[in-house]
């Protein structure tokens, strides 16, 4: 026998192993993919960014304005619009507005309760009537001042050039107007919230019932699984069709109730079904898969111990459910709501079928008046094609994104807070 | 007497009968039960008002099915225009979704620390809370200019679906990702280690042990991610221009499925007329199409999920 000698050693190749034959080439693709990853990430994060910049850049700028009736015409004993005494202003208001329109106004909010300011604004808007002829995008006016100023000043030589912010305070609490400087989104914003309070008045108890029942009551039979395989497949519906749907049965076949006839309540104004009521139901159901996974999840996370001990006690299924199952899975069941109602918040589609309406300057009072919503405004301004209007829709993304910024905000507190580790 | 009382009452050990109780779950069953009338209120709404739509004497069943024309105020109901369009800016947006999806969720998954990806999830999870109205503002002022501005103004029009469909893929992406993630992330570490201590480089583990491992739940997401570019609305309702046009130039504007939907009902619709059954109609379609697709991901979940242990 020969003695046992180690195996000979594997045949060399560029002084490698040749178990290690490749193996720089295999480190340098797999070093270059690592980059392919990583710049894929990175796309990403540029995508946000350009996203974020390119609503900035059109929500703060120049902007050429034209006054429809030069201030300097409004002079009276020599005094600029901006020295005169209010009363010198509802004198102004008095002789250049019809009588119907100056009564309305006086109607509105009588002119002794208006404020100097206010009454300015109303000659601003109401005679003055400055009107924007162009508009710059940030990074322009920034970078490319004294072009501009040129351009105002051979181009529209009676225009006044300033730089504009779109999104100010008097901006969120204007109601909504046809011209793009004095419009605002105060009617927008309440629709928001008007239609909002219904979904959650209607999606969140139906929701944490269903999730109750799914995961405290139902066995495991052909039926329940029925539910559950259908609340999965609902999630996935696109938006559009529960519009479609909310049309057919909300706004047409439910229309006594949705249009307030059933309470001798129809308003004035409305359009048959098409109301708040009508928005939020719609929104309602289209958030109700996203409420009942969640809440599920909540009520899955409440240890079985806890139950136990209940019953141990003597408590029923319900007492159990409702004194410790519930308290224990409510901070998970809120956030998963929380992040149902910024999904409805930010939901366009639906609400454009069921019939939001465009173009009210009136705030929503009850659950039968005509709506409209922050996205429903951006998608009616974006669509328009005077470049004011995109410089408005900014302004009112910017809106919708703090909102929603808060909520999300207020979800995470609300994790971090009341989560507890069994 | 007080005795005598006590002896009579025997302890019972029955089921006490609770009526209150017995309501309670009853109530909480029709919750839950809730939801199947959801699917049966769109299966029997959009079935109605589909079918009325085909009994419309404008409307020929075949010539629908067949047909590239959609012009309603002709009469002419052919809703291959509308499909198309659909399937360019679905097949744009996967084009840009799955490749960077896959490779954001592999970076996530397997290269980054701890640190980069608590840094990094967050910022997916803001991309996806973004209503989709806001990417349809992005795709009208951000990418058609930039589209414009390297193809040439003439070229690719003010609305078009590449631009459209580019967005889409940007609005899709965090879905993706996130799926994927979760599919990698379920792969047990056992599998790794064997494949390293075999000698394979970090980029041999993920695409050749982990990926492979993973296949069945990144399927799910590419279905989810279509059925959820198919469904899209607002950012072709913004971007990807009015009015049906069938085309496959990416650069030229042609009205989508969920577009027409839109536009058609953005004024006062008529009940009964022929437009506001056709949205009925062109809704079936997509439920029908959304639904077999998720359908579809749901089993390849359940048919092909590698079990571990």
């Amino acid at each position: 026998m020969t003695p046992l000698t180690p195996s000979p050693s594997p045949t060399k190749r560029g002084g490698q192993p040749a178990y290690n034959v490749n193996i720089e080439r295999r480190n340098r693709t797999g070093n270059v993919w690592r980059w392919v990853f990583r710049a894929s990430t990175i796309v990403g994060i540029i995508a946000l960014t350009a996203l974020i910049l390119n609503i900035m850049n059109s929500a703060f700028g120049y902007a050429a304005l034209e006054a429809k009736v030069d201030p300097a015409t409004l002079t009276v004993d020599g005094l600029p619009l901006e020295q005169q005494s209010k009363e010198q202003l509802v004198e102004l208001l008095r002789s250049k507005l019809s009588k119907g329109a100056f009564n309305k106004l006086d109607n509105e909010t009588s002119f002794e309760e208006r404020s100097r300011a206010n009454v300015l604004q109303v000659v601003n808007e109401r005679i003055v009537r400055y009107e924007v002829v162009q508009v710059w995008t940030l990074w322009t006016s920034l970078t490319k001042a004294d072009e501009i100023r040129a351009i105002a000043a051979t181009e529209f030589p009676t225009a006044e050039l300033k730089f504009i912010s779109w999104l100010t305070t008097d901006f969120v609490t204007r109601p909504q107007s046809s011209e793009a400087i004095t419009t605002g989104v105060r009617t927008a914003i309440l629709g928001s919230l008007w239609t909002i309070l219904f979904t959650i008045l209607f999606a969140f108890p139906i929701g944490v019932g269903a999730a109750i029942y799914l995961e405290e009551y139902a066995t495991d039979n052909w039926l329940n699984r029925a539910i559950r395989t259908n609340i999965n497949n609902l999630a996935g519906v696109p938006s559009i069709v529960y519009g479609i749907l909310g049309l057919a049965i909300f706004v047409r076949t439910l229309e006594p109730l949705t249009s307030g006839e059933l309470f001798g309540m129809v308003d004035s104004t409305t359009a048959n079904g098409r109301t708040v009521l009508a928005a939020g139901l719609t929104l309602g159901l289209l958030v109700l898969p996203i409420i009942i996974i969640n809440a599920q999840e909540a009520i899955r996370a409440v240890p079985q111990s806890l139950r136990k001990a209940s019953y141990g006690l003597g408590a029923t299924k319900w007492q159990t459910i409702w004194s410790h199952v519930l308290p224990n899975a409510m901070p998970g069941i809120l956030t998963g709501t929380i992040l149902a109602i910024s999904r409805a918040i930010g939901e366009t589609a639906p609400l454009v079928v069921v019939g939001a309406s465009t173009a009210i300057s009136f705030d929503p009072e009850s659950p039968f008046s005509k709506f409209t919503t922050l996205p429903i405004q951006i998608y009616q301004w974006t669509a328009r094609p005077q470049a004011e209007f995109r410089s408005v829709a900014a302004a009112t993304i910017l809106v919708l994104l703090v909102m929603l910024l808060s909520l999300n905000a207020s979800a995470v507190i609300l994790r971090n807070r009341f989560s507890r580790k069994y | 007497m007080a005795i005598h009382g006590l002896k009579t009452k025997k302890l019972n050990l029955r089921r006490t009968p609770r009526p209150g109780e017995t309501i309670v779950q009853g109530l909480l069953f029709l919750c839950g039960f809730f939801s199947i009338f959801t699917t049966l209120g769109i299966v029997y709404e959009l079935g109605k008002e589909a079918l009325l739509f085909f009994q419309m004497p404008e409307v020929n069943i075949l010539q629908a099915l067949t047909s590239a024309e959609w012009k309603p105020h002709v009469g002419k109901f052919g809703i291959w225009s509308l499909v198309t369009s659909t399937l360019m800016t679905t097949v744009i947006a996967m084009s840009i979704a799955i490749p960077l999806g896959l490779g954001v969720a592999i970076y996530l998954s397997e290269y980054a620390a701890p640190k980069t990806r608590s840094m990094l999830k967050p910022i997916l999870e803001v991309l996806a809370g973004i209503p989709t109205i806001v990417y349809g503002y992005f795709a009208l002022m951000f990418m058609t200019p930039l589209l414009r501005t390297i193809f040439g103004s003439d070229v690719v029009q003010i609305y078009n679906t590449a631009s459209a469909g580019l967005v889409m893929g940007i609005l899709i992406l965090p879905l993706i990702t996130s799926m994927t993630e979760d599919a990698l992330g379920a792969v047990p570490r056992a599998l790794r280690e064997a494949a390293y201590g075999m000698g394979a480089t970090k980029l041999e583990v993920a695409l050749q042990i982990v990926l492979p491992a993973a296949l069945s739940g990144i399927a799910a997401a590419i279905i989810i991610g279509i059925s959820r570019a198919i469904g899209e609305t607002m950012i072709v309702a913004v971007a990807a221009g009015a009015g049906p046009n069938f085309t496959f130039n990416p650069f030229e504007g042609a009205e989508t499925v969920t577009g027409h939907i839109v536009r058609i009902s953005g004024g006062d619709l008529a009940y009964d007329s022929i437009d506001y059954n056709s949205i009925f109609f062109l809704g079936l379609l997509l439920f029908v199409i959304t639904l077999t697709l998720n359908i579809i991901s749901q089993r390849i979940v359940r048919r092909f999920r590698e079990v571990y242990e």
